[in-house]
């Protein structure tokens, strides 16, 4: 099989398995949700604070919901030894880990399309006012689920994968999550939209030295 | 390694360290003039400065064997890489806790979002981490592999991260504290190397015994077995 074939067929089982159990987006949604709602009360009522930590709250809520799903889905592959027999597979390992990437990159979309509009209710901020936020939100997606991936595929191995997720993944993000909040707020806050332009190389300069480096390397981390 | 070569090597280390380190305090703290408007707390600045070198050379050589590690697979460079991170680490904590301690009389705080102590701190929970890592996981062999790609991805992630809170601070205040600025005084210069050399003496000689002391884990382990 193609490399690409790989990724897709491992797409497609996710999605599949996703739409019959729903337990990855049942558990990541609620979570982001409440997230959102919670954090309304840190706000005074009237003040214009909305605005200024609408960007932070948003970014912050999807790597904690991603935190959960990435689990959720490697968890799922390691329960039963299954993602031992996909590494047996006469296929290209690092193929299936990105389409394990792509697939929680979905996921964590899917979580992003029912936020936004949820920002709009409550805080009244539309996250998406700008067609470079897409770039933003492509890129960072991206660059959470490449990261979130690696590291839950390390952790679910461990005795104690809900701390050890977010260990390793929180320090490791801390770029992203800057790039991706600024860039948020350039375009919340109405700047200049040149000055979302670095944070959005930034992130995209992250996407491909990471996925350059685990490309290269997983096969070596991943083989017995 | 061999384990009575180690043996050798700690002991060496154990009796260069009872010279070095009085010779390092006495180029801190009496070699060295006081200085004209921060005083006696200035001093700080040698142990300060040298162990944040030195914790940035253990992570590098982390990097170094963990990508050794992946191409040989052999334990020896394994056991290297965890013994100089736990290393680092250990300094990097003295940068940590020695910073506020300096800026408080210094700059009037503790802490600022300064882009090298926000990316030291980013940087000593990386390590933590790793270290965690290295506690949780069962098999060797899959920890020596997953904790040889955090040393490597975690190092590789250090001038991206410092690069974002440089920028980030940039964002938020323009004018930023910016410590030393001068030149500094030949005799604090040579207080400052002395200083450097003292660490990195205590550094070798902390993975030469952490290396001991995973062989002698070893060994236990084996003898347990059998």
């Amino acid at each position: 099989m193609s490399y690409f074939k790989v990724i897709a067929a491992i797409v497609k089982k996710d999605i599949l398995m996703e739409v019959r159990t729903k337990q990855v987006i049942n558990a990541a949604l609620v979570f982001a949700v409440l997230f959102v709602v919670v954090f309304s009360f840190t706000m005074e009522i009237g003040s214009n604070m909305e605005q200024k930590l609408s960007g932070g709250i948003f970014w912050v809520s999807v790597a904690f919901a991603g935190i959960l799903s990435f689990n959720k889905t490697i968890g799922s592959e390691t329960d039963n030894g299954s993602f031992e027999a996909l590494m047996l597979a006469p296929v290209d390992k690092s193929a299936v880990f990105f389409g394990k990437v792509i697939s929680n990159m979905l996921f964590l979309f899917l979580v992003e399309v029912i936020l936004i509009p949820l920002f709009l209710v409550f805080y009244n901020v539309n996250i998406i006012g700008h067609p470079l936020m897409a770039v933003v939100i492509i890129l960072s997606t991206y660059a959470y689920s490449l990261i979130g991936t690696l590291f839950s595929i390390i952790s679910v191995r461990t005795s104690s994968k809900e701390i050890m997720m977010p260990v390793l993944f929180l320090p490791f993000m801390v770029p992203v999550i800057i790039a991706a909040v600024l860039a948020t707020n350039v375009f919340i806050l109405g700047g200049q939209i040149q000055f979302s332009y670095n944070w959005i190389k930034l992130t995209a300069v992250f996407d491909i030295i990471f996925t350059a480096i685990i490309y290269g390397i997983f096969s070596l981390i991943i083989e017995d | 390694m061999n384990v009575v070569l180690l043996r050798k090597l700690d002991k060496i280390f154990s009796i260069l360290l009872f010279f070095i380190i009085p010779l390092g305090l006495y180029f801190a703290f009496i070699y060295a003039p006081v200085e004209k408007t921060m005083g006696l707390i200035q001093k700080i600045f040698y142990f300060h400065v040298s162990s944040a070198w030195v914790g940035f050379f253990a992570f590098f050589i982390t990097f170094l064997f963990s990508i050794l590690y992946l191409v040989t697979k052999k334990v020896e460079y394994d056991d290297l890489a965890s013994a100089s991170a736990e290393t680092g680490l250990l300094f990097c904590t003295i940068v940590i806790v020695t910073g506020p301690l300096w800026a408080r009389p210094t700059w009037g705080v503790y802490w600022t979002w300064d882009a090298r102590l926000t990316s030291t701190l980013i940087l000593w929970f990386i390590y933590v981490g790793y270290i965690m890592l290295r506690q949780f996981m069962e098999e060797n062999q899959k920890r020596a592999q997953f904790s040889a790609l955090l040393g490597i991805i975690g190092f590789i992630n250090v001038p991206i991260v410092f690069l974002s809170i440089q920028w980030w601070e940039n964002t938020i205040h323009p004018n930023v504290v910016q410590k030393g600025g001068g030149g500094m005084h030949e005799d604090m210069f040579t207080a400052m190397l002395m200083c450097l050399f003292m660490f990195t003496v205590i550094y070798i000689g902390l993975v030469i015994r952490k290396l001991r002391i995973i062989n002698i884990e070893r060994q236990i382990n084996y003898l347990e077995l059998e």
